[in-house]
């Protein structure tokens, strides 16, 4: 289990929050994709070997690229980590015959650090937000969420404002149940920016720490719905100045290059805090949220890794980056 | 964002019209950019590879015909492909079966318990008695869902609280299914990882309690790169017998599907496309393909016009359309009908080109509200014949919908030019155009 003081900010301890990297864009031009896909640099699915590296041999180049973008990073930020790994051979810090892996997991870690960030509860109450395209997880990161801060002392509103999808406030009744946390709902097809606002007051009246606000998955290309999470947004800012103080988007580790549309068309109804990054514990490796964090510079604030209450962690650089190329911990 | 496979090849060959055939040159180029597009679509690395490798032996050997340029002969060879690769296999539902039962798992999140309803109403149209059997019963609530999911398509949903052992639950589904003369049954189960030995194990023994006539593996048009493994797994524990491609209503390409098809050999038997109950669709290939390309979707969207465009309405129209009797009751008629068919940014990101244009273009919305009430502030003489309106009425037409003037001006001067091309179509002989007009569509949808 993950000691739930290191996921967040702002309990009274001293914490470091970094800033997260405004990284130039990676070079345009993917040579070894674009010329040397045809030869068979077979099977690695993900893994790479801790075997003696030759940056003089192509084809190894080759393997990692291969590596890295069915990891789902995508091309930009691949072609940013091989760009820093070349400038390491060119300066000499990677030789032949060299273990390649831990310099690589080294480099997506640096290229990710700057996004490794806490979730501050600070405020009374501290509001979070949790936005995200469908079947993410939001609800269950909220469960999870709850019960992480209720093992710091943190007590803990959670409000279901997603009115549309069927039996969501019964699942997310569910979870509040298990981590003990308050409940504010409303009818289905109730307004969710009102349930929002009645959360808010049920933690503002009863004195609790902190208001978890679960809202309907919706496709970020749905215009309407977009705009009425820049409505929850808006009432949540009208009753309580800096409120939401975090907003996170869920994104499922299975997702492809989809995801960086869903982190900017997001983070225009909503600006985004952090990124919470679900379903690591299966075979996606989910190395889109490591070109949202190139690219958008959002940091990763924490993980999912299953179905129960426990499987919550703090994101961590450089563990994220081994298991990214199948290394297995440090 | 991206751009579509057309234009990104467009610039890597220029307008060279090499009549003949391509250069090897010309097809190496080409080719650099097709994997890209295909990774950027999320179309799997080894998949990609091996699918290139297709497209450039028959690129070699291609003509270029008159009308192409090299890199349209290029998107062409490409598409086919893809439909081709697609497109084989039997894409129909097996409903034959006393009863006949649908099996459907796949990972969290893909859409199942939505997808088991909108099935379920999809088999009733066509004179089935089908019911749904709970057997989620890890997920919070999950079989609370499918309850109200089976009660808004009219089906019953038969459920033993989340007590019992699926395998169970859905053996009692079944012989209460028989019992009750139901002759489909469709099965919901929890998501599942393929790394979790006992719930892959428990899928089978549901499989082998069951006897599926056909088991649907869910997959999520938004999936990357790991939609192969996932696949793979489910096919070595279950061996499905269809694919679900589910939320095409957003806009990721969906190359997740090309891989799966391409890895498994397994048919995509159907597409969902919304939220609700009947967004569930055919599967089309060639439409699959062109969005894989960033084709834009014109077949999708004609079709959704005319499933919302209403069939007497539309003659009425072409009628008045023809005598010039078209009023700006017609008008908001058309653009409520445009605007049922999703945001008019959807809509739009379903042509070609013009997703890149309009990237970050968004269309007001409200302002498509502000037209409706400037048109409803008006009486019903002014609607039928808008030379009535003058200045004055223009005033109180922007007092009584909170508009400035300038937008009642504005609004009746599309309208006359609406009018004005309108008759140039009912002078013509041509067939009337078949999508509503009204809205400033880009050509490729007039007519
Ligand atoms: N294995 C695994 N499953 C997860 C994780 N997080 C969520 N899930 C599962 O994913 C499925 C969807 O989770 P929900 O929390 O309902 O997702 P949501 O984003 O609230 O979904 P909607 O509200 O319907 O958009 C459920 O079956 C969860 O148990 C995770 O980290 N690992
Ligand atoms: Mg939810």
């Amino acid at each position: 289990m993950a000691d739930p003081h290191q996921m967040f900010s702002g309990l009274g301890d001293v914490t470091v929050a970094e800033e997260a990297p405004q990284d130039e864009q990676g070079g345009g031009f993917f040579r070894r994709l674009v010329d040397g896909l045809s030869k068979s640099s077979k099977a690695l699915s993900g893994q790479i070997q801790s075997i003696a590296f030759d940056p003089e041999d192509e084809a190894a180049w080759e393997q990692l690229e291969e590596a890295l973008l069915l990891a789902d990073c995508g091309v930009p930020a691949t072609v940013e980590i091989i760009g820093r790994l070349e400038r390491r051979v060119a300066a000499g810090g990677l030789t032949p015959g060299a273990d390649l892996a831990p310099a690589l997991a080294e480099e997506i870690a640096d290229l990710l650090a700057g996004a490794e960030a806490r979730i501050d509860v600070s405020h009374q109450p501290t509001v979070i937000l949790m936005v995200g395209v469908n079947g993410t997880g939001k609800t269950t990161t909220v469960g999870k969420l709850a019960e992480h801060l209720r093992r710091v002392d943190k007590s803990v509103v959670v409000a279901a404002a997603d009115t549309f999808r069927a039996a969501a406030d019964e699942q997310l009744q569910a979870w509040a149940d298990r981590a003990e946390a308050d409940f504010v709902g409303s009818a289905h097809g109730g307004d969710p920016a009102a349930v929002a606002y009645d959360g808010i007051e049920a933690a503002v009246a009863r004195g609790r720490d902190v208001v978890l606000v679960d809202t309907a998955g919706r496709l970020q290309n749905q215009v309407g719905l977009m705009d009425e999470l820049a409505k929850i947004r808006r009432v949540i800012n009208g009753r309580m100045e800096g409120a939401p103080h975090e907003t996170l988007l869920v994104i499922d580790a299975t997702t492809g290059q989809n995801g960086l549309q869903q982190a900017r068309v997001f983070s225009e109804a909503t600006p985004l805090t952090g990124i919470v990054l679900t379903k690591l514990d299966g075979t996606a490796k989910g190395g889109i949220a490591l070109a949202i964090a190139f690219e958008l510079g959002v940091p990763i604030k924490l993980i999912g890794v299953g179905e129960s209450l426990d499987d919550l962690r703090p994101f961590d650089a450089g563990s994220f980056a081994r298991a990214l190329l199948g290394l297995g911990t440090a | 964002m991206l751009d579509s496979l057309s234009d990104r090849l467009g610039s890597a060959l220029g307008d060279l019209r090499s009549s003949g055939r391509l250069s090897e040159d010309d097809i190496n180029a080409a080719m650099r950019e097709i994997r890209l597009a295909l990774l950027e679509a999320d179309v799997n690395f080894d998949v990609v590879k091996s699918f290139v490798a297709t497209v450039k032996e028959r690129a070699l050997g291609a003509e270029v015909s008159e009308s192409l340029t090299p890199g349209q002969e290029v998107v062409k060879i490409v598409h086919d492909e893809l439909t081709k690769l697609m497109g084989e296999g039997n894409t129909k539902l097996e409903l034959n079966g006393s009863p006949a039962v649908i099996l459907v798992c796949g990972l969290q999140g893909s859409g199942k318990t939505t997808t088991c309803g909108k099935l379920a109403k999809l088999i009733e149209k066509q004179g089935k008695r089908p019911a749904l059997i709970a057997c989620d019963v890890y997920r919070p609530a999950a079989i609370a869902q499918l309850v109200t999911v089976g009660a808004q398509a009219g089906v019953p949903v038969y459920e033993h609280g989340t007590e019992m052992n699926p395998v169970e639950i859905a053996r009692r589904g079944i012989q209460q299914a028989k019992e009750e003369g139901r002759d489909v049954v469709i099965v919901d189960t929890a998501g599942r990882l393929t790394v979790d030995k006992d719930l892959m194990d428990e899928l089978v023994r549901i499989r082998n309690e069951v006897k599926p006539t056909d088991t649907l593996l869910v997959l999520d048009a938004m999936t990357g790169q790991d939609a192969v493994n996932t696949a793979q797994n489910f096919q070595a524990a279950i061996d499905f017998s269809g694919l679900i491609l589910t939320k095409l209503d957003g806009d990721a390409r969906g190359g997740a599907a090309l891989s799966v098809r391409a890895i498994t050999g397994v048919p995509i038997k159907v597409i969902t496309t919304g939220e609700k109950l009947d967004q569930i669709e055919e599967f089309h290939p060639d439409r699959l393909a062109s969005r894989i390309l960033g084709m834009g979707d014109v077949l999708s969207l004609i079709e959704r016009a005319e499933q919302f465009v209403d069939k007497d309405k539309a003659e009425e129209l072409e009628r008045k359309m023809r005598k010039n009797e078209f009023g700006l009751d017609d008008m908001l008629d058309q653009l409520r009908s445009i605007r049922k068919m999703g945001s008019l940014t959807s809509v739009l990101g379903m042509l070609p080109g013009v997703g890149k244009q309009l990237k970050n273009a968004k269309v007001d919305e409200g302002q498509l509200d502000r037209v409706e009430a400037i048109i409803l502030s008006m009486t019903p003489a002014e609607r039928s014949n808008p030379k009535l309106i003058n200045g004055s009425r223009r005033v109180r037409i922007a007092a009584g919908s909170g508009v400035s003037v300038t937008e009642v001006n504005a609004l009746l001067k599309q309208y006359e030019q609406m009018k004005k091309m309108m008759k140039t179509f009912a002078g013509g002989k041509g067939k009337m155009p078949k999508l509503p007009k009204g809205m400033e569509l880009p050509p490729e949808l007039q007519g």
